[in-house]
């Protein structure tokens, strides 16, 4: 019951937002903080006393999880609303709880129109997000999946930048049709389930026991594969993403590249390996390829942008490349360092993501070309701008080094040649970042320009992300401590246990 | 005929007295709202009157009517659409000022056709029930206004859809020559013993297929849909293409069923190209298109393709019952969306004559302006769209899950690139309505009314309901199966 809690929780304060936005246009984002941190306590509550939800499940399948709840839905094909948390998914939570008052506080100031809405949106956005974090009933997985983008599509629709009408349309349009393949994989997958077992479920468990082999496998995991790549984004599927980025509001960008792309990234760690552990096996080649291609292309793309928040998000496809390198490698190493770089990956492009905002709503440009020398005029802006430049690019220690680390050093051991191509791509995150930092903070500065640097709130925020990026790492040990049961949980799901680096 | 017949049948016999007084009272004592109450408490009392009789059901009454659960349950479904129609209609027709009593004869008379049709067991019947329906339906269209465009509509129609009938009666003689008989059940059993003028039979259905695909506006007969959707008055529209649709799909899943039409693997294929077809073009034509209505009329021949894959699977026996279940909840599914979806379009019919085909524009910033008509029309886009928590999304489930059951992957793969396609233009309709409010944004007046409001909350409530709890519908639809 508490997991659904914690999500009808953000929905309700999302619909109290908006109706206080009737009292005062000052109400609803403090709010919206009020919901979040209560939700965040609410978790960390839960999380400190796991037998505080007695497992009501019948499946004696719950071994590593901390929660798990379950009630019926829709009996008639067996769907239930089947919650559980793990270690991921509670790392996973608590980054998306975490980013959401990262985006609220960025967006404290920048809404005039209609701002109880848009937080409402943010929060129902974080809603649906966690509810994908958290569902194990495929059915809600794939609501929730669906679900969550449509505040995400309204935030971008209403309140994004000058094309946005374009990059809505096409965030949805891509998420939705591949959306639509991983329903006829989930349909194909319940049918195969009924046959085997001889009722209805769209349960994880159910699944995991009765899962399929040979073609049906190979398809049926095509279709999951292929949702998950698009809002990863993976190689030819990252299209949208530029777009989307650019167009939404610096709290819609916040959310995309810190948390949005993670459920892609859950999806495949969650549901396409685990479910398909031969069929993945077999694929790894190809998921590799596609992401070693996406950490090259994605550099290469992010040095040639002049625009602050595409040069970001490109730079996301570069990052999320070691996600997919990491999770196909297979290896119990290579997978820390996929869970690893999703969290540290979230909390640096949010901060670079506040940052663009941040500059745009003071200059009404994301043109790099007309900044320059800001660090003369708004040197605490600079100092932050560094840092974030510094953590994504992969320096020693902060989290993205950890993160990339590990992922090489255990793609090294399967696969040394894409480990050696991969490389390739934390030195040209050097080129992109220092470039980037060059372009918009040093150099000459126009004389004329007053802007303002940043204030308590936004300082507050931006502190939080240093911390949480210097103790990613310095001591990483409890996030890996934390992933450490899912991951082993996988390793032992595939057939001849590769040769497992241990961390 | 015995009084149980009678019982069996209630919402039909309330249906008719409801003509009677209506004609009656219209004869005497001309006065609207009067009308409207009048023709509200049939229809409701005949949507009740359907609880009272399933207890008599099944029963075979007459060799032209069969009442079971499943007829009554529709039938309860029609008048209940009828009702909303009838009161989204009133500031429409106060707009006009023409004495328009005569209108909601005419609606019960069309309501009265498919409840028929959804009862029919026999070709006689069906037939009786589709000549009212569309009658009633070609002066639905031109009546309440005369102007040239809904004359064009009603022509158009009317010539159309008398060739089509007469396509099917002629495949209906055709059957009779060949089998000696009409009623569906009898049918089956003749044909599953004649097996020589194989070549009549098929051409007859065939035939029978083409005049009941034209009312379902199937591709290749789907050209009159824009243009009969685009000229009619907008509530009638919306219940042109959900009750009327409703209703044929019906009679004709029955008469296949019950008739075992199944057995002619040509005519299963052929179905199943129509559905391919339907899925593409509507889904493809409806890209361009800026009219509303238009673009709504595009999206009910997609989703007639959807629903004709029901036909495919239902070929084989072991699914049947399952893909009958499917058909009924997408029917209810279609028919509170597409009325949803003609409410907004009504509403604005009824503000201002001259704005009787809403383009896109028009409904820019609609959410800024009247929230709860835009949220209506909102909910309405995102179950067409088949987004989850609406019903369209558990009707698309139903589909994609009896498809996969029967493996028909084709199908299933055009089903999921139509949906693709069909996701643009609905998205498009609801960029419009959340645009920012600007200066030269669309202006126009929609009647603002407690009666509106309470239409349009119960609209959201359906839709919204039947995709979070569809459990009890689904329960009862397998039951009375």
């Amino acid at each position: 019951m508490s997991l659904l809690l914690l999500i009808t929780l953000l929905l309700l304060g999302g619909v109290l937002a908006w109706l206080a936005e009737r009292i005062s246009p000052k109400l609803p984002a403090p709010l919206a903080m009020a919901t979040i941190t209560l939700a965040a306590l609410y978790l960390v509550f839960l999380a400190a006393n796991p037998a505080s939800d007695t497992m009501t499940g019948s499946s004696a399948t719950t071994g590593d999880w901390w929660l798990y709840w379950r009630a019926d839905w829709i009996p008639r094909f067996g769907i239930s609303l089947e919650f559980g948390m793990d270690g991921v998914s509670f790392l996973l939570v608590a980054l998306t709880l975490l980013l959401g008052l990262i985006a609220i506080s960025a967006s404290w100031s920048e809404i005039d129109f209609k701002p109880g809405l848009f937080q409402a949106n943010i929060l129902w956005t974080l809603a649906g997000v966690c509810g994908v974090f958290l569902a194990l009933d495929l059915f809600l997985f794939f609501l929730f999946w669906e679900v969550m983008l449509i505040p995400m599509y309204l935030l971008i629709a209403v309140w994004g930048h000058e094309e946005k009408a374009y990059a809505a349309m096409k965030f949805f349009i891509f998420t939705q049709v591949s959306g639509l393949l991983m329903l006829l994989s989930i349909v194909i997958l319940a049918v195969h389930t009924a046959n085997v077992t001889g009722r209805w479920s769209f349960s994880y468990f159910d699944f995991l026991a009765a899962a399929p082999d040979g073609r049906i496998a190979m398809i049926t995991m095509l279709g999951f594969f292929l949702a998950f790549t698009v809002k990863l984004p993976g190689f030819p599927f990252h299209t949208w993403l530029p777009d989307a980025h650019t167009q939404a509001p610096t709290a819609g960008s916040v959310l995309l590249a810190g948390i949005l792309l993670k459920t892609g990234a859950y999806g495949l760690l969650r549901f396409a390996i685990p479910l398909f552990p031969e069929a993945s096996m077999a694929f790894a080649p190809i998921a590799m390829s596609l992401g070693v291609a996406g950490i090259i292309y994605g550099a290469i793309l992010a040095f040639a942008q002049t625009d602050f928040k595409r040069l970001v998000a490109y730079s996301s496809v570069s990052h999320m490349g070691f996600v997919l390198l990491g999770l196909y490698a297979l290896n119990s190493l290579a997978l820390q360092g996929a869970v690893m770089q999703m969290v540290a990956h979230g909390v640096s492009t949010a901060a670079l993501f506040m940052l663009a905002g941040a500059l745009q709503q003071r200059l009404h440009t994301r043109d790099m070309r007309q900044m320059g020398g800001l660090w003369h005029q708004a040197p605490r802006m600079g100092a932050c701008a560094m840092f974030f430049a510094l953590a994504s690019l992969g320096l020693p220690g902060l989290g993205n080094f950890i993160a990339e680390f590990l992922v090489l050093a255990g793609l090294f051991a399967v696969q040394p040649w894409f480990a050696v191509l991969a490389a390739l791509g934390l030195v040209t995150a050097a080129v992109y970042s220092l470039w980037m930092i060059q372009q918009a903070f040093q150099g000459k500065s126009e004389e004329s320009r007053v802007m303002q640097d940043f204030g308590g709130r936004e300082m507050m925020a931006m502190t939080a992300m240093v911390v949480a990026l210097i103790w990613l790492g310095l001591y990483p040990q409890p996030i890996l401590d934390l992933a450490a049961p899912a991951v082993a949980g996988l390793i032992q799901q595939l057939p001849d246990s590769l040769a497992a680096v241990s961390p | 005929m015995s009084i149980e017949s009678l019982y069996a049948l209630l919402p039909l016999v309330i249906l008719s007295a409801g003509v009677l007084v209506l004609m009656l009272q219209v004869a005497f004592w001309r006065n609207l709202n009067t009308t409207v109450t009048l023709t509200v408490i049939t229809l409701v009392g005949a949507a009740l009157g359907s609880v009272p009789a399933a207890d008599f059901t099944p029963l075979q009454v007459t060799p032209l009517l069969l009442a079971d659960r499943l007829a009554l349950f529709f039938c309860a479904l029609f008048c209940v659409a009828a009702a909303v129609t009838a009161l989204l209609s009133l500031h429409f027709l106060a707009q006009r000022e023409d004495e328009p009593e005569e209108y909601f004869l005419l609606l019960i008379l069309s309501t009265l056709g498919a409840c028929v049709l959804a009862c029919s067991v026999h070709l006689a019947s069906l037939l009786l029930g589709l000549e009212l329906l569309s009658i009633s339906l070609y002066a639905l269209i031109a009546y309440p206004d005369k102007s040239l465009l809904p004359l064009e509509a009603a022509t158009k129609y009317l010539v159309l859809s008398g060739a089509a009938s007469a396509t099917a009666l002629f495949g209906f003689a055709l059957l009779y020559a060949a089998t000696g008989t009409l009623s569906f059940e009898e049918l089956g059993q003749a044909l599953s013993t004649t097996d020589s003028s194989r070549g009549t039979l098929l051409f007859a259905s065939v035939m029978i297929v083409a005049g009941l695909g034209f009312k379902l506006s199937l591709v290749p007969f789907h050209l009159w849909t824009p243009d009969v959707y685009d000229g009619a008055p907008a509530p009638v529209t919306g219940y042109l293409a959900s009750v009327s649709k409703a209703a044929v799909f019906l009679a004709l899943l029955r008469w296949f069923v019950l008739s075992d039409l199944f057995r002619y693997e040509i005519l299963i294929q052929c179905m199943g190209l129509i559905a391919i077809f339907s899925m593409l073009a509507g889904n493809l034509l409806a890209l361009m298109e800026t009219g509303l209505k238009r673009l709504l009329a595009y999206s009910s021949i997609a989703h007639m393709g959807y629903l004709v894959i029901i036909f495919m699977v239902a070929g084989s026996a072991e699914n049947r019952n399952l893909a009958t279940e499917a058909a009924a909840f997408y029917l209810v599914a279609y028919t509170a969306t597409t009325l949803g979806a003609f409410a907004l379009l009504a509403m604005f019919a009824g503000g201002d004559r001259k704005r009787e085909n809403p383009e896109l524009r028009d409904i820019s910033g609609l959410m800024w302006r009247r929230p709860l008509v835009a949220i209506l029309m909102l909910a309405a886009m995102l179950s067409l769209a088949g987004i989850p928590l609406t019903a369209g999304f558990i009707a698309k489930f139903y589909i994609i899950s009896v498809a996969a059951i029967g493996h028909h992957w084709i199908l299933l793969g055009t089903l999921v690139l139509g949906s693709g396609i069909g996701i643009y233009y609905y998205l498009r309709v609801v960029y419009y309505l959340i645009q920012r409010p600007h200066d030269n944004a669309g202006n126009i007046p929609i009647p603002q009314g407690r009666m509106l409001q309470l239409v349009s909350c119960a609209l959201i409530a359906g839709i919204l309901l039947l995709g979070t709890v569809p459990q009890p519908l689904m329960l009862y639809l397998r039951s009375i199966l």
